[in-house]
């Protein structure tokens, strides 16, 4: 059994987006493991980053439940939490549609990089950074008053939050710019920058969207391991949108193929790379052919 | 055909180095263009002229109607007096100059102001620069020595921007790294600090006046600062900055008025009380953005003001409040007489005692409003603030709460407006609506534009440029005129500001400030 059937961290039921008549996401539902690599593929337009929205709070799902479990088995209360109308149980579970987006970054920890690199470009590196330990850091700095004061519980805050910044930094090979204006950055760093900084707000599961586009196949080859590092040594979940195949196929536990706002097709890369219907989704294969093709696969 | 076509894997479709080699080219093309200079025109002479000759029509067209007719009474009706000798003196200096500077400059192969441009870049400059740059500053002593009034005082501008960019050119080879920011800011405090012992001691006839616009200087600085908390950190375009000025100003009249309370109860009172405004008035607007936020910030502080106009029986209308008590020295009243500040310390009577103790307490005030508001900046406070100017939705995703931040800073400037009016309303003992009119928040936001969004040193030069051209008495009507002039040639020459760079709130290894192209300006 997969890690997605058996602990779930994230379970989507019967999501549904609507824009004025458009449905962008049409009663999806799918589970992403903890722990896993999980991918959310399908053509453009399939809907893909709209669920990704839902997910962070960025939209308001039309219908549907998202239910994060930080402790694992805590799914056996989302009935009761769907029935309480509160937003979690005791810190085990969230009900992510009710939630604001800050506060599934903060409570619920779900971390998340965007299709159009958003990076505080006009700051630091490093002040980027420091920027996504916000939560923690304004604790230590006691709303301020601590750290106005300059009392050793912030310096000390400071220091801790600038350690997790340098790991991150030499993690994604920054180091060395640390300094620099984020908007100086080229292209493939900024993008590795904006997974640094998402990993320093220590995220539970972290959601790449299209972390590899534009990325040459050197940078693309890098990714993976560095997606690979933050699932395998930091146990953070990944769920990761993206076109290049290359990535995909190599480092997910699990795939999700989204076509037209439904899901077509869920399970492992070896599974999903031989459905019919994803091939006849990204080909364009007309139905008769589709039948054909299956009944292929089937013998 | 028993298995299915794997699905390409679109990475190995790139060709390898693509992406490099665009990188390249982009870096070629950013950088100084890859094609030799173009030669001479052939055409230049005629060009120039006929581009002088525009202009010259288009200045006709301009200052004919502007300069060339005088509307005067004549009896009952009205008169024209024409002016037709000065349009054309005009008309002929737009030519010539015109003329001039596209031969010389737009149109040259080595333009004469090159050498002069190097003094201003950061270029090195050769023996032969200074040959121009001595002349033009030579003219400028001969204008001093001969020209009236307005003349006079441009040609003495000029000339200490001149010796400040010469002074830079030799103080820079020798100290590449001073931190010109904490230079000027300590030699401004120590000034700040001494100025009133100096002005009594060598200039007591002209002290009063120096220690009062040193008075103005200070409050502006501190609204300054107070409104660069809102504008130049968090990026919010505030502009009814003034009506937390107002607030704070009549909070400590009123508290005065009706329950007699002194200065220094009422000070902390009048900031909190503008920072509760700053929430009420903030929360609402707060999810404007932009043009919309600004023009609702316009509304808001107007309708402070019409409120203190019509609510006649508790704020006295536009008469305004009168009789507010003025600051003690620790308990000790400034009057003549038994007991007053000038008899306790045995002292021969002066009124100027009460105005250095106020510039003191503005001084202060100041000084702790800059003080706060940059530490601020360096806390996780201060770093939410710049990064919802930079970008609010990767801000909502990194669990900041926008709104809350949003609010703080509204309400940390607001709370300092507050601090600055109630110091208003003791130093004028006097306040009405018209001192809280929306130009006041205009020329605030002014200084904190032109000395660069978010440098509290480009705040304090700003004021004191403004200040100074306000004050100048020789250009009488022309004051308008220069400090329109000289906003348009801060604008085209330094577009961000004075000081445009940002410096880092924190650093690993090396602190380097951030260039202006990458510093977003907020979008409300």
């Amino acid at each position: 059994m997969s890690a997605w059937e058996t602990d779930p961290l994230l379970q989507i039921e019967r999501l549904t987006m609507r824009f004025g008549g458009l449905v962008a996401v049409n009663s999806l539902s799918f589970a992403v493991g903890r722990g896993d690599i999980t991918a959310l593929i399908g053509p453009n337009g399939a809907g893909k980053t709209t669920v990704f929205n839902c997910i962070t709070g960025f939209y308001k799902p039309t219908e549907g439940r998202i239910a994060m479990a930080l402790a694992s088995g805590a799914f056996a209360q989302v009935g009761a939490a769907t029935a309480s109308g509160k937003t979690t149980i005791d810190g085990n579970l969230y009900l992510l549609e009710r939630m604001p987006d800050f506060e599934i970054a903060r409570y619920a920890r779900v971390a998340r990089t965007f299709q159009n690199v958003r990076l505080f470009s006009g700051m630091t590196v490093l002040e980027n950074l420091l920027v996504a330990q916000h939560t923690r850091l304004m604790a230590a700095s006691g709303f301020s008053i601590a750290g106005l004061l300059g009392l050793p519980r912030y310096r000390e805050g400071v220091r801790a939050a600038t350690e997790r910044a340098t790991y991150w930094l030499e993690r994604v090979g920054l180091i060395e710019r640390a300094d620099d204006a984020a908007g100086d950055l080229p292209y493939g760093a900024q993008r590795r920058l904006e997974i640094a900084r998402a990993m320093s707000s220590d995220p539970v599961l972290l959601c790449l969207d299209e972390p590899a586009a534009g990325l040459n196949p050197r940078e693309s080859a890098e990714l993976n391991d560095l997606l690979r590092f933050i699932s395998g040594e930091h146990k953070t979940s990944i769920l990761l949108i993206e076109h290049d195949m290359g990535v995909v196929m190599e480092i997910s536990d699990h795939i999700v193929v989204l076509d037209y706002g439904q899901k077509i097709s869920d399970g492992t890369a070896q599974l999903v790379r031989n459905d019919p219907k994803v091939i006849a989704a990204y080909l364009g294969v007309d139905d008769e052919e589709v039948e054909h093709v299956g009944k292929e696969a089937r013998a | 055909m028993a298995e299915a076509t794997p699905i390409q894997p679109t990475a190995d479709i790139t060709p390898e180095g693509a992406e490099l080699q665009a990188e390249e080219r982009a870096r070629a093309l950013a950088g100084e263009p890859p094609f030799a200079k173009s030669r001479p025109d052939p055409n230049r002479i005629r060009d120039s002229i006929r581009d002088a000759v525009i202009a010259a029509v288009v200045s006709l067209a301009l200052f004919g109607p502007l300069v060339g007719l005088e509307t005067t009474p004549l009896g009952s009706t009205l008169g024209l007096v024409p002016h037709w000798r000065t349009v054309a003196i005009i008309v002929a200096a737009v030519f010539v100059v015109r003329l001039l500077l596209n031969l010389f400059v737009w149109k040259s192969d080595k333009p004469v102001t090159a050498s002069i441009g190097r003094f201003f870049g950061d270029e090195p400059v050769t023996f032969r620069d200074w040959l121009p740059i001595l002349v033009i500053a030579g003219l400028l002593v001969a204008v001093n020595l001969v020209a009236g009034d307005v003349g006079l005082v441009v040609a003495r501008l000029a000339l200490a921007g001149l010796i400040i960019v010469i002074a830079r050119k030799f103080i820079g080879p020798y100290m590449p790294a001073l931190p010109y920011g904490k230079v000027f800011g300590v030699l401004f405090i120590l000034v700040a600090l001494v100025l009133p012992v100096i002005s009594e001691t060598y200039i007591p006839q002209q002290s009063r006046y120096l220690l009062d616009q040193g008075i103005v200087v200070l409050t502006y600085v501190m609204l300054g600062w107070g409104l660069n908390i809102v504008v130049g950190y968090a990026g919010l375009l505030d502009l009814g900055y003034v009506a937390f000025y107002a607030v704070g100003a009549y909070s400590f009249a009123l508290l005065a008025f009706y329950f007699g309370w002194s200065f220094w109860i009422c000070l902390p009172l009048a900031g909190v009380l503008a920072a509760t405004w700053g929430m009420i008035l903030g929360f609402p607007v707060l999810r404007l953005r932009g043009d919309y936020l600004a023009l609702v910030t316009i509304a808001f502080g107007e309708i402070i003001r019409l409120v203190l106009i019509n609510w006649a029986d508790f704020t006295g209308g536009p008469n305004g409040i009168s009789n507010i008590p003025r600051p003690s020295f620790f308990g000790i009243p400034f009057e003549r007489g038994e007991g007053g500040f000038a008899d306790v310390f045995g002292l021969p009577f002066n009124p100027v005692h009460r105005i250095i103790w106020l510039y003191y307490i503005i001084l202060v005030l100041a000084l702790v409003t800059g003080a706060i508001a940059a530490r601020l900046r360096k806390l996780p406070v201060g770093r939410a603030w710049e990064a919802l100017r930079e970008d609010e939705i990767a801000c909502r995703s990194l669990g900041i709460n926008t709104t809350k931040t949003k609010l703080s800073a509204f309400a940390l400037g607001a709370m300092f407006a507050g601090f600055a009016g109630s110091f208003f309303a003791t130093r004028q003992g006097f306040i009405s609506p018209e001192s809280f009119n929306s130009l006041e928040s205009f020329i605030i936001l002014a200084v904190v534009v032109l000395g660069g969004l978010g440098s509290q040193i480009g705040i304090v030069i700003a004021v004191i440029f403004l200040n100074t051209v306000f004050e100048l008495r020789e250009l009488a009507e022309y004051r308008m005129l220069i400090v329109g002039l000289s906003m348009v040639l801060i604008m085209v020459w330094r577009p961000r500001g004075l000081i445009s760079t940002r410096q880092p709130t924190a650093f690993l290894r090396q602190r380097k400030a951030v260039t202006a192209d990458n510093i977003s300006q907020g979008h409300g």
